[in-house]
């Protein structure tokens, strides 16, 4: 796998208190990564480290397989939970420095900033003074200065909050043109529709330990439980019963249906799906039958809630 | 572009844009020159009033001693008896001064009475006193058979002229001058280290509770930004002592132009002729002014201000960035005043009796008060080397410091919530 940056046994220690607890991790070139884990997993201290604004008490971290240095700062945006920009600096003056300090010439900076801003139609700001924007307005410009630089790589912290649906949705659409065209993202988040929808890999950090790793589809299929949620139309439920619970695990279940059907979750228990099939069409009338896939949330709060 | 020099740029242009800086830079001297106006004012408006002063003095010995003068308004109560005359002074004087009669004037120690409500002040005690005892004095000369006049006459008049090794004159009350331009010196580095220092330290806090202090970080190191912020408010900080440094220049040669001195030519025998003058004095005092170790002064002035500044804010930015809001740093500043204000006492009280002391050069070698206090010494004149020795601690503490400050800047503006207690800050130092 090609990893554009890969965690190596990192150990971040706080006095006695082990923030992380020698995690490593590998992220796929071109990937969108989601970084889950409960509050005070972890997350942010990887993160800090990656961007170098603290250092590991032991591990390597490398990207492009180069080991971390500062001049890996024009490689990666970082936008932090809590957002911030100088209040009382104007907007324009304010990205170019920001920008400046990544490493960007300023005409660069400029060239990048006009782009940005037109594309977001908010030329207009340039003059104007962060506090007197709106909150909103002021994440767009916080994503514009986080971009700006065309990093290789962007750190994302729960980058949606804060935004209405209406921009959450451009910047969405903003973040998965930059993955097209080849941006390695990270996110780190706690709404995991987000990760669902656009993540293809992800990590669970929980306790100071990574726990999980992996494609969202391999990560899934680990955590199969090869349950399916059917639905029958039965007259004689009661031999349906006898038959199912002499093979399978049964249980009830819910689902949204338009028929006044027989809703079961039934265990496969090591057998095939046609096994039950059979059982199923000997019965009755199948209208609904569906492998029960784990969500991404289901296994967060699984794994979580286990460990 | 460095980073460094993006980060003052930045810091600079902040604080010089701000209207603050604009309104302090041009209101600044209008101030203090208000300032010392109205104290002058204020001092002149006291000492035009005049005090009146009954006397009742039994024998008539000494009432004709007391000379009224613009201050004080000495009126003989010596024809009324004692209780009129105590009346009369509670109704319309100041106090009442009562002599008895007395078989021998010796006796009267203990016995002179001054009644008022108010008590006198020192001034006003010596001078009765002094008319008194020199009274006494004559009458028990005369007694003994001795011509007061000749006595008089006999009486030394010697008064010191001053001088130096080099061989110039020095005029008296020039040490006056000394002590106010020293203690100037070292009183404007003690109000710009506190005034700039708690720049930085709100700087710091801004950054910090405006959460941008994250995505600086993430390109900067804290130990540039921290520098930065330093270096670049103590430029907005020289820039200001610049323009009032021009304004004082414009000032100091306006009135030497007026009062037409020419440096390093005075004629003896003109400040004796011109002693009386007003405006000759002025020159004269400017002169001698213009033959202070000005470079060493104005050279001194810089360096210490700016070792001192650099010490100082240094630790004002990691105070600025172990808490979250101003309210919470005044327990950490204390610490920070009090060499501040010990030096400012030091200077004020050894310095002026002696400048080169123990007290006064162990206190311009440790550089927590060396900016003060050295400065306060210099026009006194100082051996070079204990200044270079003095710069050279400074200095030497201001990397330590500022490595300690970096420390807990590095750890403080990434930690939120709570305000760190002194032990946290000491951890931070260890992480």
């Amino acid at each position: 796998m090609d990893a554009i940056l890969e965690v190596k046994d990192v150990v971040k220690t706080y006095g006695d208190y082990t923030a992380l607890n020698s995690v490593s991790l590998q992220i796929p070139r071109g990937c969108i990564f989601g970084l889950l884990g409960p509050n005070g997993a972890g997350k942010t201290s990887l993160i800090r480290i990656i961007n170098q604004i603290t250092l590991p008490n032991s591990g390597q971290i490398l990207l492009d397989g180069e080991t971390l240095s500062p001049k890996h700062v024009i490689d990666i945006g970082y936008m932090p939970e809590e957002r911030g920009l100088y209040k009382t600096m104007k907007v324009g003056e304010q990205a170019l420095y920001l920008a400046q300090l990544k490493g960007l010439s300023k005409e660069e900076a400029k060239k990048q900033l006009k782009y940005w801003f037109e594309k977001l139609h908010i030329e207009s700001w340039w003059d104007k003074k962060i506090q007197e924007l709106s909150k909103g307005m002021a994440q767009k410009i916080q994503f514009v200065v986080t971009v700006l630089h065309q990093p290789k790589l962007l750190i994302l912290d729960e980058p949606f909050s804060g935004f209405d649906p209406v921009n959450a949705n451009l910047i969405k659409d903003e973040i998965l043109e930059l993955n097209r065209k080849g941006t390695t993202i990270i996110f780190s988040t706690h709404r995991m529709e987000s990760v669902e929808e656009m993540c293809d890999h992800i990590a669970l950090i929980h306790k100071s330990n990574k726990l999980i790793e992996g494609k969202v589809q391999d990560v899934k299929i680990a955590h199969r439980t090869h349950a399916y949620e059917v639905g029958i139309l039965s007259s004689n439920v009661e031999r349906l019963m006898v038959d199912l619970t002499q093979k399978f695990q049964v249980g009830q279940t819910d689902f949204k249906s338009l028929n006044d059907e027989l809703k079961l979750e039934i265990q496969l228990d090591g057998k095939m799906p046609n096994e039950l099939l059979n059982v199923l069409t000997q019965n009755g009338q199948v209208t609904h039958f569906v492998e029960k896939v784990p969500s991404i949330n289901d296994i967060f709060i699984k794994t979580v809630s286990t460990n | 572009m460095n980073m460094l020099s993006l980060i003052i740029k930045r810091e600079f242009l902040t604080k010089v844009r701000n209207k603050s800086f604009i309104v302090m830079t041009l209101l600044g001297p209008i101030l203090i020159l208000g300032m010392s106006l109205l104290i002058g004012f204020l001092s002149n408006m006291n000492a035009g009033e005049v005090k009146h002063i009954g006397i009742h003095d039994a024998s008539s010995i000494f009432v004709s001693k007391f000379e009224s003068n613009k201050e004080v308004k000495y009126i003989n109560l010596s024809a009324m008896p004692l209780e009129q005359a105590k009346d009369t002074a509670t109704k319309t004087m100041k106090a009442l001064l009562y002599i008895p009669k007395v078989a021998d004037l010796n006796d009267l120690n203990e016995k002179l009475e001054y009644i008022s409500d108010d008590s006198p002040s020192m001034e006003t005690i010596m001078e009765v006193e002094n008319v008194i005892n020199t009274e006494i004095t004559h009458q028990n000369l005369e007694k003994m058979g001795l011509n007061v006049a000749d006595i008089d006459k006999a009486k030394g008049n010697a008064s010191l002229k001053l001088s130096k090794f080099s061989g110039e004159d020095s005029l008296k009350g020039i040490n006056e001058i000394k002590i106010a331009i020293g203690s100037v010196f070292g009183y404007l580095i003690m109000m710009f280290i506190i005034i700039y220092g708690n720049f930085v330290m709100r700087s710091v806090i801004e950054e910090k509770t405006s959460r941008i202090i994250e995505i600086i970080i993430s390109s900067v190191k804290p130990y540039q930004l921290m520098m930065g912020k330093i270096i670049g408010n103590s430029l907005a900080g020289i820039l200001q002592f610049f323009i009032w440094g021009i304004c004082g220049a414009i000032l100091f040669f306006g009135v030497n132009y007026f009062f037409g001195v020419q440096p390093n030519s005075v004629d003896p025998e003109m400040i004796q002729t011109a002693q009386n003058e007003f405006g000759s004095q002025i020159s004269l005092y400017l002169t001698e002014i213009l033959k202070f170790p000005l470079a060493t002064l104005l050279i001194s002035f810089v360096i210490y201000f700016i070792g001192g500044y650099f010490l100082y804010s240094s630790m004002y930015a990691a105070i600025g960035a172990a808490v979250d809001s101003e309210t919470d740093s005044q327990q950490f500043l204390m610490p920070i005043i009090m060499p501040l204000m010990l030096g400012v006492y030091v200077g004020f009280f050894t310095v002026i009796n002696d400048p080169h002391g123990t007290v006064a050069t162990v206190f311009s070698f440790i550089p927590f008060t060396s900016p003060i206090v050295m400065l306060m010494r210099i026009p006194f004149g100082v051996p070079l080397w204990q200044i270079v020795l003095s710069m050279a601690l400074l200095m030497g503490t201001f990397f330590l410091v500022v490595w300690f400050a970096s420390k807990i800047y590095r750890i403080g503006v990434l930690s939120y919530g709570k305000k760190p207690t002194w032990k946290e800050l000491y951890k931070w130092l260890k992480y």
